[in-house]
């Protein structure tokens, strides 16, 4: 594994306001929104001067906008054209594949400073049509006409880790409820509510209509209702994660020139990139994404660390199982006992090894093409410690992770962020 | 077996539809393909050979699918009429995706990883054209 010929910092990363957003809000809208945000949040201010590309993820614009060739348009908004511009696509690991490609483009020495834009509109079409979208990024000629669907593809997944490790629903469910607790303390999030908190008003609602209350305890007994119905099983609604509008904006700079910038950069410590066969049934395990443990060793082996110094992590929780592999593929548990942690509470807030603290696609919602830069403005504001509201975690964050995964696990991006 | 049959998804696919599956098989290091490769992505070989496979498995992986795609939503499949999704691990060693069948979709719970499982060929009529898909029910 090769070094970054030179060091590039995380300077300034911001992002729009993640939820339903067209049409108020489309990509050029949505991408002026996070270049503001990040413009503002990069400390001695940064202009189109002294920035030389702009690199674009985004997952299908094609068929969610019929607008392809984002690269110079999303360029052109913010000033940067005639510099080269381009649009990178990896499913939903296109914008943390359009980070790597800037680093690597300016650990190269052709560029100095490069813009990333993560950007995706999805509510523009109706939800069949989004699933259908989606569906492109698995299998069209094998998965799909045996009837795959996003969720199914993880559902599959899901019945394999149960047989195998005894993975329960109900451990799904922590995941979910720990997401929507982070989420509701972020601003920028789509569903800015705890499960409990969803449960309450539901009732309230129940009752303000005169109808028989529910027997729900707690948000398990909520989950298991038909209040969260099964999609494919065993996932449920509260497994999946969300149709949402957003863009996100990253400047990374080289060492050379990041002080002008700003006098506490954020470090590239190790980044890594893996893929494998896009179809499920081409891999050798079912339970485990190799694409991620390839990233996650490049990344390991370029930072010079291991999965016990990283100290908070953004993890690709696309379904809630998502997010037990990720914990367990990267290393951070050993394979079935990622379960565990989350059961204990490790991966909350204030647990040993915080987890989504932005509140993950689950809660802070999931613009696929987005979700990868997005996931680096969180490790930026924790590691900065300027995250909103309660979710700043309680210690000084030296080290931290992105995992950024594309389709059922068929491409992934790992990045180590350091102070 | 037509040895000039070119090893293409097409072939594969029209084997299929005269309910036959069948795999490529590498001469040089003997790994199978399901669906059909012109390269062995294990040796770089392209010596590959046709083989019929015997149709049966064991359940690897599956789900009850309730929000299906527009494919089986067109043929009836629905939240109270679901359809499994499923990989299948054949007896010569490929895994492979087909729909589930002859199970309770209704109550997947029922349904057991590690079932032995046998191919079938699903016919359904789309546009007015036969359509033929590969499955797999209990054995």
């Amino acid at each position: 594994m090769g070094k970054l010929a030179r060091k590039i910092a995380l300077v300034g990363a911001g992002m729009s306001k993640f939820g339903r957003n067209f049409p108020e809000k489309r990509n050029p809208d949505m991408w002026i929104d996070a270049w503001l945000d990040a413009v503002e949040k990069t400390d001695n201010g940064i202009e189109p001067k002294d920035i030389d590309a702009c690199y674009v993820g985004n997952y299908s614009s094609d068929l969610f906008n019929h607008q392809g060739h984002l690269g110079p348009q999303m360029a052109d908004l913010v000033g940067l054209t005639p510099k080269p511009a381009a649009r990178f696509e990896g499913a939903c690991a296109s914008s943390g594949i359009a980070m790597r490609q800037a680093i690597l483009a300016i650990a190269s020495g052709v560029h100095d400073v490069v813009a990333v834009c993560g950007c995706e509109c999805m509510t523009e079409q109706p939800t069949v049509n989004v699933t259908d979208v989606l569906a492109t990024a698995s299998d069209s000629i094998f998965e799909y006409p045996a009837g795959a669907t996003f969720p199914g593809l993880y559902a599959t997944v899901a019945s394999a880790h149960f047989k195998k490790y005894g993975t329960t629903a109900e451990d799904l469910m922590r995941v979910g409820i720990k997401n929507h607790e982070n989420g509701a303390e972020n601003p920028y999030a789509q569903m800015q509510q705890s499960i409990k908190k969803l449960m309450d008003s539901k009732i309230a609602k129940y009752t303000s209509q005169g109808r028989d209350l529910p027997d729900w305890e707690d948000e398990f007994d909520f989950l298991k209702s038909s209040s969260n119905p099964v999609i494919a099983y065993p996932l449920r609604l509260f497994d999946c994660s969300l149709i949402t509008d957003g863009a996100a904006c990253l400047f990374l700079a080289a060492e050379d020139v990041a002080k002008d910038f700003t006098d506490t950069p954020i470090w590239v410590a190790g980044t890594g990139q893996g893929s494998a066969a896009l179809s499920i049934h081409d891999r050798k395990e079912i339970t485990s994404f190799v694409a991620t443990r390839e990233a996650s060793r490049q990344a390991y082996e370029m930072a010079g660390v291991g999965p016990k110094d990283i100290q908070i992590a953004e993890v690709h929780d696309c379904f809630t199982i998502a997010e037990i592999l990720a914990m367990e593929d990267l290393g951070f548990y050993e394979k079935g006992k990622a379960i565990d942690a989350v059961k204990t509470g490790e991966s909350k807030l204030d647990g040993a090894l915080p987890i989504n603290t932005s509140g993950g696609l689950k809660s802070k919602g999931h613009p696929v093409g987005a979700t990868g830069a997005a996931q680096a403005v969180e490790i930026f504001k924790q590691m900065r410690g300027i995250a909103e509201r309660n979710r700043q975690v309680k210690f000084d964050v030296e080290r931290a992770m992105t995992h950024n995964l594309g389709g059922s696990g068929a491409s992934c991006v790992v990045t180590i962020w350091e102070k | 077996m037509s040895d000039e049959k070119q090893f293409t998804i097409e072939s594969y696919l029209e084997y299929i539809r005269n309910r036959k599956l069948m795999g490529s098989k590498c001469k040089d290091c003997g790994v199978t393909y399901v669906p059909v490769r012109k390269l062995c992505s294990e040796c770089n070989s392209t010596k590959m050979e046709w083989v019929e496979m015997s149709g049966k498995g064991e359940l690897a992986a599956f789900t009850s699918i309730t929000v299906g795609t527009p494919y089986f939503v067109e043929r009836g499949y629905d939240r109270k009429n679901p359809y499994c999704f499923s990989v299948i691990k054949l007896d010569e060693g490929p895994m492979i995706s087909a729909q589930l069948v002859g199970v309770e979709e209704s109550k997947p719970e029922t349904i057991e990883i590690g079932t032995p499982l046998k191919v079938t060929f699903l016919e359904s009529e789309v546009k007015g054209e036969t359509k033929v898909d590969l499955g797999f029910e209990p054995a």
